[in-house]
């Protein structure tokens, strides 16, 4: 791929846990200029000492490497991982998707989800709500066909992500 | 284990504790409501020396200059909100120049966070982006460990500044104690050890290379009197020619015929075309900035690159290397030196010494030369008064400061430095204002040394109160202001790329500089022409006191050589008349800084 080519990458950034952590984490990517898709955190350690941090950034490789190296730089983070260079990953979202309709469009809706393997989490007469998880690109896909079919209202948690195999972060 | 103290002390007792244990000898520091208690606790000892600034960005400063002449961490106290935000400036230039800092700031108690209080600032927030790292004490249980912490961060890998916002009740609060010990922060682990496998790649690059140059930068001084002395020997057994970043002079000494004077926009000749025309570059501890590559894209095409930083974000940020090698700048230079001396490979002797004849050719333009009237009642040129200024130093213990403009990149190109940890100077952030201050810090640990503030007559107005500091402490550090009636970096700038537009950067209504060092209790001297600058200069040296010498120099004099910006280091304007060759400058060139 040409050098100057705009990719995306799926980082994880595995940090202490204390106050301000996330402001630093996304402070560097305002400062510098960064672009931040899609940004997920939580604790991960049995006594929350420990939190992930996915980003979900894009660049040229020049520039996709400097966010590992800046983010390593940070005092409280142990470790990054770009997934998407350093070998396969998963990376999933979950969805939940408000659909307000009556008839066809409302048994269409109810059909594409079936298809999409989306469930119903909430119902009443004129909406429904679904929940999906899967990659963004199959979240994209359904949010694209609930769209004339009376979408209203969408919530996505962002990605999170994690190697296939036996690697760790 | 729990450690118990066995007496209950405050948080203000027990941080004087940490900082006690932590070696620090002086703080510099303001007063305010926050931090009372922190005062109440420094009036009751005698272990730790506090400096009274005028200006909290001055107690910045100073600890800078204390940090960068000793070596050690410099230690800052200010008070909350304003106090906070006037330490900003000094905090941004400490992080852009890799200066290990505390800066200890005072807050409103931690129930009233939050409520816009009385002098509340959201100071972790504002200094979050200021700083390499910084906290805010909750818990009185965490206050001893986090002031180790923070010594151990500032100093550790790339140094920085790192800040402690101290919530009012926790230093009121009885506080327990623990000693430091050997643990950094948790997941903060620097790589010192380089990787031996790209110590042998690059030694065997050094080895086959036939324009070869070493370019060091101011990790070297960082990391220590023995990495000087290893730069020292490595470029002897490469018989390599040496220049420095603005940063780092001083590592490499200026008398030294290996030397070629700094590199960059300013920089010599003969340094940046050898940049421009090397095959093998040795990069340590320094970080490819702007304004020492010139245009990117034109920055040394035909070298191999090493580059050497403890700092991994360094390499491949600016310029793409061939051999990055991650470690303290130290160690490196050291692993080098014994793997050359193990490898077998023979230098190419000759390719060395037509590289040098090269070289010496460059150098005979003599790019730094000047104009200087020898009559008496000559107008001073700004480069010559350097010069007497340095002659007239000789065999002192000498440290020079300087503020932000042309005097201080004549200082730079005219004052030759032998010694690391003699010359401080703003160099990432380019801040006017510091100078006075940082030759304030370097006196204060140096008391008997020589402390010269090579300032400009606007940026010395910008940290002017520090004279009172000077005066309060006997602190007899000279203030040598080349007075060029301008702002004479923009004036330059605005000659070169303006048309000569000179637009707000005359120094109207200056003060006159020798009754206000008599305002300040000091001494002031002022050399009008060529044949009062010598007296001016041995009077200055002889003075006991705070003395500003305005020496009132040729107001027109640029700064050259001068590479513009987004100009590659061939394309150096060389002198007056030398215009024409900015003519062919770009707009994306005038867009930069
Ligand atoms: C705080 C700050 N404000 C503005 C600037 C921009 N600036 C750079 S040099 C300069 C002029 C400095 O004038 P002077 O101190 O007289 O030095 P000279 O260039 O004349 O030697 C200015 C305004 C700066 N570097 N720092
Ligand atoms: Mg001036």
């Amino acid at each position: 791929m040409e050098p100057s080519a705009i990719q995306s990458a799926t980082i994880s950034v595995l940090v202490e846990n204390e106050a301000g952590v996330l402001a630093r984490v996304i402070g560097l990517f305002s400062g510098r200029g960064y672009n931040i898709d899609s940004l997920t955190v939580a604790p991960v350690d049995d006594d929350r000492g420990r939190s992930r941090i996915n980003v979900v950034t894009s660049g040229t490789e020049m520039v996709i490497a400097q966010i590992k190296a800046q983010l390593d730089r940070l005092v409280p983070v142990y470790k990054v991982a770009d997934l998407t260079r350093e070998g396969p990953h998963i990376a999933r979202e979950l969805a939940l998707i408000k659909v307000i309709s009556t008839g066809e469009e409302r048994s269409e809706s109810l059909r594409i989800a079936e298809a999409f393997r989306a469930r119903v989490i909430d119902a009443t007469v004129g909406s429904f709500v679904f929940e999906m998880t899967g990659g963004t690109d199959k979240i994209d896909a359904f949010l694209a066909l609930m769209r004339p079919l009376g979408l209203a209202e969408v919530s996505r948690s962002g990605v999170a992500a994690i190697s296939r195999g036996t690697n760790i972060l | 284990m729990m450690q118990h103290s066995t007496t209950s002390r405050s948080g203000a007792e027990i941080l004087l504790q940490a900082l006690k244990d932590q070696g620090v000898e002086v703080v510099f520091g303001y007063p305010g409501g926050a931090v009372l208690p922190i005062y109440d606790a420094i009036f009751n000892q005698n272990a730790i020396r506090h400096i009274l600034v005028r200006h909290e960005q001055a107690a910045v400063h100073a600890a800078e200059g204390y940090a960068r002449s000793t070596g050690k961490v410099g230690v800052v106290l200010v008070t909350s909100g304003p106090g906070a935000t006037n330490a900003v400036t000094g905090l941004v230039d400490a992080l852009m120049d890799s200066i290990p800092l505390v800066c200890l700031t005072g807050q409103v108690p931690t129930h009233l966070i939050g409520n816009d209080a009385f002098q509340e600032a959201d100071t972790t927030g504002i200094t979050r982006q200021a700083t390499k790292h910084n906290y805010l004490v909750k818990r009185s249980e965490d206050l001893a460990r986090v002031v180790h912490e923070a010594f151990a961060i500032a100093a550790g890998g790339r140094p920085g500044p790192v800040v402690i916002d101290l919530p009012k009740d926790i230093l009121i609060a009885p506080a327990p104690y623990n000693p430091p010990s050997e643990d950094l922060h948790r997941s903060y682990r620097p790589r010192l050890d380089p990787d031996p496998a790209q110590i042998r790649k690059a030694v065997a690059l050094l080895k086959a290379a036939k324009r070869p140059v070493v370019y060091s930068g101011g990790g070297v001084i960082n990391a220590g009197p023995e990495a000087t002395v290893a730069l020292r020997e490595l470029v002897r057994l490469m018989r390599a020619p040496c220049t420095s970043t603005l940063m780092g002079l001083g590592a490499y000494p200026a008398s030294d015929p290996q030397f070629l004077g700094m590199l960059g926009m300013h920089g010599t000749v003969e340094a940046n075309l050898v940049m421009h025309g090397c095959d093998v570059m040795l990069n340590v501890g320094a970080r490819f900035d702007d304004r020492v590559t010139g245009r990117l894209n034109a920055f040394a095409p035909h070298a191999k690159k090493i580059h050497c930083d403890i700092d991994p974000s360094s390499i491949n940020k600016n310029v793409a290397v061939d051999v990055p090698v991650v470690g303290d700048a130290g160690r490196i230079l050291r692993a080098m030196i014994a793997a050359w001396k193990e490898d077998s490979q023979e230098q190419d002797r000759a390719a060395i010494t037509a590289w040098w004849r090269q070289i010496d050719q460059w150098r005979e333009g003599d790019c730094l030369s000047y104009d200087q009237d020898m009559s008496p009642d000559a107008v001073i040129k700004p480069q010559h008064a350097i010069r007497r200024l340095h002659a007239a130093c000789a065999g002192r213990n000498t440290f020079i400061s300087t503020e932000v403009g042309q005097h201080q990149m004549w200082a730079a190109q005219h004052f030759g430095f032998e010694e690391p940890n003699h010359w401080m100077t703003s160099g990432g952030l380019g801040t006017m204002g510091y100078g006075l201050p940082a030759a304030m810090g370097v006196q204060v640990a140096y008391p008997d040394a020589l402390c010269i503030d090579i300032a400009g007559e606007a940026s010395i107005l910008m940290n002017i109160q520090e004279m009172a500091t000077l005066a309060q402490y006997r602190l007899p550090v000279k203030v040598f202001i080349l007075n060029n009636q301008y702002m004479g970096m923009v004036r330059q700038w605005q000659e070169l790329l303006h048309g000569g537009r000179y637009s707000e950067s005359y120094s109207e209504a200056l003060p006159d500089f020798v009754k206000l060092a008599e305002a300040f209790h000091g001494t002031g001297l002022r050399a009008t022409k060529l044949g009062e600058l010598d007296d001016v200069i041995a009077r200055m040296l002889a003075t006991d006191g705070p003395v500003i010498a305005d020496i009132c120099v040729d107001e027109k004099e640029n700064c050259y050589p001068m590479i513009p910006s987004g100009a590659a280091h061939n394309e150096m304007i060389l002198g007056p008349g030398g215009e024409a060759r900015a003519a062919g400058l770009t707009d994306a060139g005038l867009m930069l800084v």
